[in-house]
């Protein structure tokens, strides 16, 4: 038995106890932080190796060939350990609550963690929608809107991502008919990886298979045009489904172009048509949700389509596809699900002690709060991307590897590294505003805050100090991928 | 023992349980219920330890292969759920029978299984003829079973006068198929219509009869339209019967008919297959897009059990595939037996709100979550299985057909099936919310008894465990054909 199928099995039997009576919070900060320490001690023992790790395959059909089989490599670590991060600080944070939101963190988690570890293709699918349920039944049922508002919210996420998971269904259809050699279908990666190798497809129709993946993953990451679902879904999802979703299920997207769409299809996303098409879309995550971002007027507003706009870097280090990119790619889908769990969370016990989180209606709250303002601080500025905390070293690693091969004129993508650099500056404006509106500055009647106790603020203590470790010592993480892609 | 006295043994326990319940009413339902239900289970039973020798006059119409004995054992778990979801909502059916007693329930529904065991077994178009007759003539009586109700009675004529129609059009297909190949085995049919000699438009226009008349029997469009009046208007049981039952005994004749039209070589087989690729998308899509704007439950499952068919046709459209050693007679096998436990698990859930004095519509299931929330978990597991969600057993059956299809490059026909899966999340999830986040009328608390609460529970468990680990079905997919077994 592998330990990757411990990690996965924890969060789920957890969820499966409390269902039946188990005491839910015991049950779930048991399971929690077990998993966190189960992926902390493999990633040690993973350290210097390379390929797959803790592999385990278990035949459940014999043709078409079907395996429960896990595995991990560095980016799935990576990935495993966000989740259980973040999924920790969910379950933690969370306080008077019914039963059903630990159910739902525990779900959603261990969904995600299945999706990272597993290595077949079925499963990885299977595990992403496991985990997609409850985050859509949590905003319909528990959102922080008017019934109507939230239903409304929850089937708009439900058909956009719904639609998406279809196109992604199709295309990995593709793949497995694609790939599959011989005389069985298979949905294990590693076998069609291997027969990608073998026999590569033409390069016309990589682009046209990976443009397919593209819409697929890339909706469920709120690509630009396919965003719009997002935003309003942060804003109203109960704040634990916020943290898990917009900080560790939304990777799910991009590890899925990491892991199946780039290496199958080497020179997909470089035909000239895809990339083209990629770069304005990222473009349009950057540069146009920034500007969205900036006139926001709400705290959770500007937390959920900051974290729509951040996406378009990391699609910009899929779209150079050098190695530093896309190792700068996965650090910065680590810092990002941190830092943005971190701000959902302190978001949603701000709205829980105020009340409203409009910037005209807040100012000052640094006098009665100041260990909640230096929390609020450290996801600000892990946001902007300052040097020190870990979404500094993923942004620098992507925008110095996408400007590579300069020979004296600017190709496409060279002019789209030049204006997504406005991003940063974008993100200096709405996030310092936001800062210095909400904490600082006269004081306004009624609304204030104190701070949580110590053994609530732990949990974003936590995620404050991953912040900082991992951006001072980037290394920790970036020794765990010899390269990027398997 | 060979298997074919089992069926002959089901068909006289059913006769007996007839006699029985004729000379001596005062027989409480319980035990003809309880004897009918020993007699299939023991049925089921023995039918692993059978051997598939038979004596050599049978040879010729009777045929015991690997997808014989699946259909076999198939009709003989779905009679055993039928009988039983029948004795849980008697005391709510009686009220609509004659003298309040169910008589014929528990014996005419044994018959129907003999049909239906016979029939997978069938290996000449008149064998098939019988069975089919013996299986659909019980349907009409059970069908219009509860003789009080309106609705069962108006069910009750629709099915006989389209059903007598669809019959008159297979005989003539028979008919004319007869002429064209000079024979009713399927065999020699598929060997006559490989010779080109053989007259393709006599040939075609018998098939595409045939076709037509079993498509009545398994609702493909255009020939669905009784499906929703009759579902609905049908005791829940017998919708179960018809809706898991009638339509694997029609989708295994379709499989053996379709062995003989697009067999190797076959001169028609080009022209059946731009058939059933169009049929089956029409069926897929008018089944989910009504489905979307249905009121009533019951109505829901009767559209949803439409589109289950169009898939399933597309399944069959696919044949073997070119380079994976997949049959579409097992995607079938494999659809079906999941197919099973999650629409018997449905049904049973609007039984048992049935016999709790609820009504069948979407607004009935508002706040079930509160008044059982074991009922709604139930009811939930079985609608998410029907729409398809990965970890149930729904998804790897539709993940099949469609790769099945994708395989073959009928891009057209898998756009339609996905459009409808697409709309089968809809209708069913919306459902599923309803029963949540609705708040519901003041009802008290739904009861059920223990024995429901173990079936149930056992489907609802089938269906989860198969969506994981699907092995055990593994015969059932690799269910070698002769075709298989050449290649």
């Amino acid at each position: 038995m592998s330990v990757l199928e411990i990690i996965i099995a924890l969060p789920l039997l957890a969820a499966l106890a409390v269902g039946l009576g188990a005491p839910a919070r015991a049950a779930s900060l048991g399971a929690t932080f077990i998993n966190l320490v189960l992926v902390l001690v493999s990633m040690v023992q993973y350290a210097g190796k390379s390929g797959l790790a803790f592999t385990q395959s278990r035949p459940i059909l014999e043709n078409p060939s079907l395996n429960f089989a896990v595995g991990a490599d560095g980016v799935s670590l990576i990935l495993a350990l966000l989740t259980t991060l973040v999924m920790l600080a969910a379950v933690w944070q969370i306080e008077d609550r019914p039963n059903i939101f630990y159910i739902a963190s525990l779900l959603i988690g261990g969904g995600a963690l299945g999706a990272f570890l597993t290595t077949d293709v079925f499963f990885i699918y299977a595990f992403h929608e496991l985990a997609l349920i409850p985050t859509f039944l949590m905003i319909a049922l528990h959102g922080r809107a008017e019934p109507a508002q939230r239903k409304a919210v929850a089937w708009k996420a439900t058909i956009y991502l719904g639609a998406g998971s279809l196109v992604l269904l199709a295309g990995l259809a593709w793949v497995v008919l694609e790939f599959s050699g011989g005389s069985k279908l298979t949905f294990d990666l590693e076998a069609l990886r291997n027969q990608a190798k073998l026999t590569p497809l033409p390069v016309e129709k990589q682009g046209q298979l990976f443009f397919l993946l593209l819409v697929g993953f890339g909706s469920l990451v709120s690509l630009f045009p396919f965003h719009s679902w997002a935003a309003p879904a942060y804003a109203t999802a109960p704040t634990p489904v916020a943290m898990l979703h917009s900080g560790v299920l939304k990777k799910f997207g991009l590890y899925g172009l990491l892991r199946i769409a780039m290496p199958l299809l080497p020179q997909g996303a470089q035909v000239e048509w895809v990339q083209n098409a990629l770069l304005l879309m990222l473009l349009g995550n950057i540069l146009v949700m920034g500007l969205v971002t900036i006139h926001a007027h709400r705290l959770d507003d500007t937390l959920a389509n900051s974290s729509v706009m951040h996406m378009g870097y990391i699609f910009l280090a899929f779209a150079a596809g050098t190695d530093i990119a896309l190792k700068g790619a996965v650090m910065l889908m680590f810092a990002h699900g941190v830092s943005i769990a971190l701000l959902f969370g302190l978001c949603g016990r701000m709205r829980n002690q105020l009340g409203t989180l409009e910037y005209s209606k807040l100012g000052g709250l640094a006098s009665h709060a100041p260990a909640f303002t230096v929390l609020f601080a450290f996801g600000t500025f892990a946001s902007i991307g300052l040097p020190g905390l870990s979404n500094f070293a993923g942004e620098l690693m992507i925008f110095a590897g996408s400007f590579t091969g300069f020979k004296g004129t600017l190709t496409n993508l060279h002019w789209t590294v030049i204006l997504a650099l406005w991003g940063v500056v974008m993100s200096a404006v709405y996030m310092l505003r936001a800062y210095r509106g909400i904490f600082h500055g006269g004081t306004n009647a009624g609304f204030y805050m104190i701070d949580p106790a110590f053994s609530q603020r732990l949990p974003f203590i936590m995620l404050a100090a991953t912040l900082l470790v991992t951006g001072c010592c980037p290394w920790l993480l970036l020794n765990l991928m010899k390269t990027a892609l398997p | 023992m060979s298997v074919f006295t089992l069926e002959a043994g089901i068909a006289l326990l059913g006769l007996a349980l007839l006699m029985v319940e004729a000379f001596k009413p005062d027989i409480s339902r319980r035990t003809l219920g309880l004897t009918a239900m020993a007699g299939t289970a023991l049925a089921l039973v023995l039918l692993p330890f059978c051997g598939t020798t038979q004596p050599g006059f049978m040879e010729a119409w009777h045929q015991l292969d690997t997808l014989a004995m699946f259909y076999k054992g198939f009709a003989l778990v779905i009679t055993l759920l039928v009988l039983w979801l029948t004795l849980e909502c008697a005391p709510y059916l009686t009220r609509f029978t004659l003298d309040g007693r169910l008589a014929e329930m528990f014996s005419l529904p044994l018959i129907t299984c003999a049909g239906m065991m016979w029939m997978a077994s069938a290996r000449d178009l008149v064998t098939v003829f019988v069975s089919l007759e013996l299986v659909t003539v019980s349907f009409y009586v059970l069908v219009a079973f509860a003789r009080k109700s309106a609705f069962s009675l108006e069910a009750g004529v629709k099915y006989l006068i389209l059903g007598a129609l669809s019959t008159g059009i297979l005989v003539y297909g028979i008919a004319w198929i007869y002429g064209a190949t000079g024979s009713m085995n399927f065999a020699a049919i598929g060997e006559a219509l490989a010779d080109p000699a053989t007259s393709k438009p006599a040939a075609l226009f018998g098939a595409a009869l045939l076709l037509c008349g079993l498509g009545f029997k398994v609702a493909a469009a255009p020939f669905h339209m009784w499906v929703p009046d009759v579902y609905q208007g049908a005791p829940t049981p017998v919708t179960a019967f018809l809706s898991v039952g009638s339509k694997a005994a029609g989708f295994v004749v379709l499989t053996r008919a379709l062995d003989a039209f697009l067999a190797e070589g076959s001169i028609i087989g080009s022209e059946i297959q731009a058939l059933l690729l169009v049929a089956g998308s029409l069926t897929a899509l008018l089944g989910s897009l009504p489905a979307m704007f249905q009121t009533s439950v019951k109505r829901l499952l009767a559209y949803s059990s439409i589109s289950h068919a169009g898939y399933l046709l597309l399944a069959l459209a696919c044949r073997e595939s070119a380079r994976f050693d997949i049959s579409s007679s097992g995607i079938v096998a494999f659809y079906l037996a999941t197919y099973l436990p999650m629409t018997v698990l449905g049904f049973l859930g609007l039984g048992l709100m049935r016999a709790n004095g609820l009504g069948e519509d979407i607004k009935d299931f508002a706040g079930l979550s509160k008044r059982n929330p074991f009922l709604a978990l139930l009811m939930t597991i079985s609608f998410a299985s029907l729409a398809g969600l990965p970890l149930t057993a729904g998804f790897l059956g539709k993940l099949f057909v469609f790769l099945g299809l994708a395989d073959h490059g009928y891009w057209g026909a898998l756009s339609c099936a996905v459009i409808a899966a697409a709309a089968g999340f809809y209708y069913y999830f919306k459902t599923i919310l309803v029963m949540y986040t609705v708040e519901g009328s003041d009802t008290p608390a739904l009861t059920i008894s223990m024995a429901s609460k173990v079936v149930a529970g056992a489907l609802a468990a089938i269906i989860l465990v198969l969506g994981v680990y699907p092995k055990p079905l593994q015969k059932v997919l690799a269910a070698d054909k002769p075709a298989i077994a050449a290649k």
